[in-house]
């Protein structure tokens, strides 16, 4: 009995070490006064001036369609590249992992300075020629669906390697095409992973600040670079607004699905 | 389905956006303005300034990856062996607070660590000292902690989580007792999770700029700082590119040293 409640209290003490910021960021959202170190009454008004602060609602705008497509590019490009690495040789499929696998193990600062020095000559090489090219909203999402690569390629994999091929096999032989074969046979059994691998991609190009900090140029500011710049100033306590609603957000929906999922008879489960 | 052409996208963006831009480094870090072949830039790390820089990141990474060890292995048992752990309610539990932005949490810390901050009131309620963390190497390592324990939990417990019930049962049936079970059994077989966990804070902590910067009051260099001053202050990209290899040998040595005890099992998915 004394174990199981040190356990549980430890347990506890790790989710409000977790968690602990994030409830701050919430009360101070509520804050009457501006300054973040002194309680001024319980007031709305940041959430009101959100809606009225243009910088953090483009920002917003940009983190948003930069998380959607870069998130949907990867998970596209990343399955395909499981399911080809799947059926390689041994020695290739190895290489090709340990590629796949640079992004997620690299410092962040090396993938992001790395592709500085890519673009910045991309740049000047095509400026010879005439053309214009610089950082902005595309760089930042080649950098995002390049690091977003190996979080998908490594959920759809393990699904790939459960999967029945006798399954496939079967469908061709009955006389479906491949693609046809594919998409009602493999595709389904593979989506768990494919879907978690979205979710993943989306997730990480949220959060991230160092890669986007180098290759974001003058233009694109997502909302972590919009933070970064305004460290000097102090925080606008309208962002504390915002995460708070992206939070609770995100919180709902998850909830939600928790919640649907055990509503569905456990055979239907997938493990 | 299964043709050799499925490879190609990935293939081609890989190698244009993966491999190249890490040549790029390469070349930017071996040569100097003029384009001419050089090391300097590489033992640019030998300079006083560089060297303190990189020993302090180096210290205080392997502190916060041993803390995040200390902290995680325990939690990983208590997971597994609760309830709690089946279902995805762990890893939801710990991707969380992912949701609201890295920086922003970062900060919230500020608030609660400063001098008369929340903590501070706290503790000075109770008649202790105030608390003196902010702006230190401590904060420092105390933010790195925070950020990167998640990465530390979830391959630890995912390891640990697969472990066969029945060799468990074999070790106390032939007399082993709980602590016995552990050092012999559990945690063996645990080996390849600790160490994708300890590779997966401890690069980030080396190479963090962002937590320094936040939680040290901009006066504490860590390398990660030196490098980023070089590249966004404009001072020197290829200074800039020669630390970053520095920094790569010691990635790719604690790469190596991950992927001889991983056999995939570890990975955080």
């Amino acid at each position: 009995m004394i174990k199981k409640w040190s356990q549980r209290f430890y347990l506890f003490l790790i989710v409000l070490f977790l968690y602990a910021p994030i409830g701050t960021l919430m009360v101070l959202s509520f804050n009457n006064s501006r300054t973040s170190v002194k309680w001024g009454g319980f007031s709305l008004k940041w959430y009101q001036r959100l809606f009225e602060n243009d910088t953090i609602l483009a920002a917003l705008g940009n983190t948003l369609l930069i998380a959607v497509l870069s998130a949907a590019v990867a998970t596209l490009l990343g399955t395909s590249a499981a399911i080809a690495v799947h059926h390689m040789k041994k020695r290739r499929q190895s290489l090709c992992m340990s590629i796949v696998n640079i992004p997620m193990l690299n410092a962040e600062i090396v993938t992001g300075i790395a592709f500085m020095l890519l673009f910045i000559t991309v740049g000047n090489l095509l400026s010879v020629v005439g053309i214009h090219f610089e950082m902005g909203f595309g760089t930042v999402l080649i950098g995002h669906i390049t690091f977003n690569l190996p979080y998908v390629v490594l959920s759809v994999m393990p699904k790939l390697k459960q999967l029945n091929m006798s399954m496939y096999e079967a469908a061709l032989d009955l006389g479906a095409g491949e693609g046809q074969a594919f998409f009602r046979i493999v595709l389904p059994d593979i989506m768990p992973g494919v879907l978690s691998g979205f979710l993943l991609s989306f997730t990480m190009s949220l959060d991230d600040f160092v890669i986007t900090h180098f290759v974001k140029g003058l233009g694109a500011d997502t909302l972590s670079t919009l933070i970064y710049s305004e460290l000097r100033k102090g925080i606008k306590p309208e962002m504390y607004a915002l995460s708070t609603i992206m939070f609770l957000a995100v919180f709902l929906v998850l909830v939600f699905i928790n919640l649907k999922q055990r509503e569905l008879p456990a055979e239907n489960q997938r493990h | 389905m299964y043709r050799k052409s499925l490879s190609c996208p990935f293939l081609v963006w890989a190698s244009a956006f993966i491999i190249i831009p890490l040549l790029f480094i390469v070349y930017y870090g071996l040569t100097d303005k003029s384009g001419s072949f050089t090391l300097e830039n590489l033992m640019a790390i030998a300079t006083a300034e560089h060297s303190k820089a990189l020993f302090l990141s180096l210290g205080l990474s392997l502190l916060s990856t041993a803390i995040c060890l200390l902290l995680a292995y325990p939690l990983a048992l208590i997971l597994s062996e609760s309830r709690l752990g089946k279902s995805g309610f762990v890893i939801f539990l710990f991707v969380l607070p992912m949701w609201m932005n890295f920086l922003l949490r970062t900060l919230a810390w500020v608030v609660l660590l400063d001098t008369n901050g929340v903590l501070d009131t706290v503790l000075k309620f109770f008649g202790l000292h105030g608390l003196k963390i902010i702006n230190t190497p401590a904060a420092i390592v105390f933010g790195m902690v925070y950020d990167f324990l998640p990465f530390m939990i979830l391959p630890i417990y995912n390891v640990i989580s697969k472990i066969d019930v029945n060799v468990v049962n074999a070790a106390r049936d032939l007399g082993a007792n709980s602590f016995q079970t552990l050092y012999k059994v559990i945690f063996p077989l645990s080996i390849p999770g600790v160490v994708s966990g300890i590779t997966m804070v401890f690069v980030p902590s080396l190479t963090t700029f962002v937590i320094s910067t936040l939680l040290g009051g901009g006066k504490i260099l860590l390398i990660g700082n030196v490098i980023e001053q070089e590249f966004m202050k404009g001072t020197s990209w290829h200074v800039g590119s020669g630390l970053s290899l520095v920094l790569m040998l010691f990635i790719i040595v604690s790469m190596i040293l991950s992927s001889k005890y991983d056999n995939g099992e570890g990975n955080v998915l």
